[in-house]
């Protein structure tokens, strides 16, 4: 049996590797570029005008009030039918994107508004303008408080990148299937996925925590990361 | 013409009036303290100096330029007016000296090294020098204040605003910061809001008693402890005299 499972490991570790490629794609590009969709619209929340901080809270609320299973299916079925079509790969890409964006961005906004209002003031009074202030000032601040938000949302998106799947891009889940569906040991497979994901998640974790430990700023501490519960 | 010159300023938040017709003037280098009851718009009437509040009426001259005026580029003005806080406001994420240097470096645009050079020689004359490469979480309450009047020195300014800045401090440590703040009297001008009647009535040139968003009385100090005209004065001065250290108020 031993034996066995081994070489249905070895078998298998093509395709898994293949699938495990397109998560850790679609998890590291969509959490950058929703970082910086984030970082925009938390800025616009919080210093933007009516109509900016309008747009933005449209923006969130609409993203974080429907499920990211019907964005993708919006992206990648619906909007064929007014002549936009996105490969599987580029819709999963665009809807987790938008999706952890939108989250980011609610979290973030919290960071930045958890930096004391004394900060700008100083800033201000020193001669620097309201970009420089936020640049210079704040966001260095609040970048620091939201890394252990930042590393539950990059746990999320690790995980959640299998709802990519549905949509047919071929990441670790849908490999997991693809070999399931043709061997039927279903069990085997999907724990050894399970294992991968399992080991992905503790080591980005531990990865996180030694960048939030190196930028904590000394006699404070760096943040602590809070359960996923929390959230 | 008058260095700094305040005219008539107004300011309210809703219906309050906190400020009702402020006027004043400054010289270079001259130190004037404001002191009088707390709720009076002493630290509006700094913050309607550098415009980091608006006031409703009235206008600020500095150098002969008109500051309130909506036109004139009030980050170019704010480098030229320091300001220390009484809650200090150091940026946190950054050491003493980055403190003192990030001014220099992203306002004034002097490179990092003659900026830091410069902040070095600033914290040295706040007695810091050994403390330049701690955070502010890492230092004293009087430590951290030395930092901002460091912070604020570096910019070159005309006046220094200094809204209570050792109101927040233990007693202890009041003594230091103090004596920073009078090192720098007859080298740059301070307005300097405060209850030390020590600091006031040895250092100021000028007193300006405050109360009810305007000014009720000013004079030397010499005039304002021994012979103040009302009757008001002499009672605020008697009463915050002996609650804040009347003994030093002796020489």
């Amino acid at each position: 049996m031993a034996t066995d499972f081994g070489s249905f490991f070895l078998n298998s570790l093509p395709n898994l590797l293949n699938g495990l490629g397109y998560t850790l794609l679609l998890t590291f590009i969509s959490i950058a570029v929703g970082f910086f969709l984030g970082i925009t619209l938390a800025l616009g929340r919080v210093y933007g005008n009516k109509i900016i901080n309008g747009f933005c809270v449209g923006y969130i609320e609409l993203i974080r009030g429907t499920p990211l299973l019907v964005q993708l299916f919006i992206i990648y079925f619906g909007l064929p039918s007014v002549g936009i079509i996105f490969s599987p790969l580029q819709a999963a890409l665009i809807g987790l994107a938008i999706n952890s964006g939108a989250y980011q961005a609610e979290y973030l906004r919290g960071s930045i508004q958890s930096v004391e209002s004394g900060q700008m003031t100083a800033a201000r009074s020193l001669g620097m303008n309201k970009l420089q202030s936020i640049r210079h000032v704040i966001l260095p601040q609040a970048l620091r408080i939201s890394i252990p938000a930042w590393s539950n949302e990059f746990i999320y998106l690790l995980q959640y990148s299998s709802i990519a799947y549905i949509i047919q891009v071929a990441e670790l889940t849908a490999e997991g299937k693809f070999i399931a569906a043709h061997t039927f040991r279903y069990l085997e497979v999907f724990a050894m996925i399970a294992v991968i994901y399992l080991v992905l998640t503790i080591v980005s974790t531990e990865i996180i925590d030694r960048i939030a430990k190196h930028l904590s700023i000394p006699g404070i501490g760096a943040a602590k990361r809070v359960s996923l519960r929390d959230i | 013409m008058a260095m700094l010159e305040v005219k008539d300023i107004y300011k309210a938040y809703g219906n309050v009036e906190v400020l009702k017709g402020v006027s004043f003037t400054m010289e270079k280098e001259e130190t004037k303290v404001i002191i009088g009851p707390s709720g009076t718009g002493k630290s509006t009437l700094l913050r309607c100096i550098n415009q980091l509040s608006l006031p409703n009426k009235g206008q600020v001259w500095l150098d002969g330029e008109e500051i309130t005026n909506p036109k004139t580029n009030i980050n170019k003005i704010r480098e030229k007016i320091g300001f220390v806080f009484q809650d200090f406001n150091l940026f946190n994420h950054l050491t003493a000296l980055r403190n003192v240097s990030i001014g220099l470096e992203k306002v004034k645009r002097i490179e990092k090294e003659a900026a830091q050079t410069r902040a070095m020689q600033e914290l040295t004359r706040v007695g810091l020098e050994a403390q330049a490469s701690q955070y502010p979480a890492q230092l004293s309450g009087g430590q951290k204040q030395r930092v901002g009047i460091a912070r604020a020195l570096a910019m070159d300014p005309d006046v220094i605003l200094f809204d209570e800045p050792t109101s927040a401090l233990d007693p202890e440590l009041i003594g230091d910061v103090l004596d920073v703040m009078k090192s720098l009297a007859g080298k740059v001008a301070m307005l300097v809001v405060t209850h030390e009647m020590g600091f006031a009535r040895n250092v100021a040139d000028e007193i300006i008693f405050m109360e009810g968003g305007v000014i009720v009385e000013q004079g030397p100090p010499k005039e304002m402890f021994t012979n103040a005209k009302l009757a008001r004065t002499r009672e605020f001065l008697g009463r915050i005299g002996a609650l804040y250290g009347e003994e030093e108020t002796g020489g």
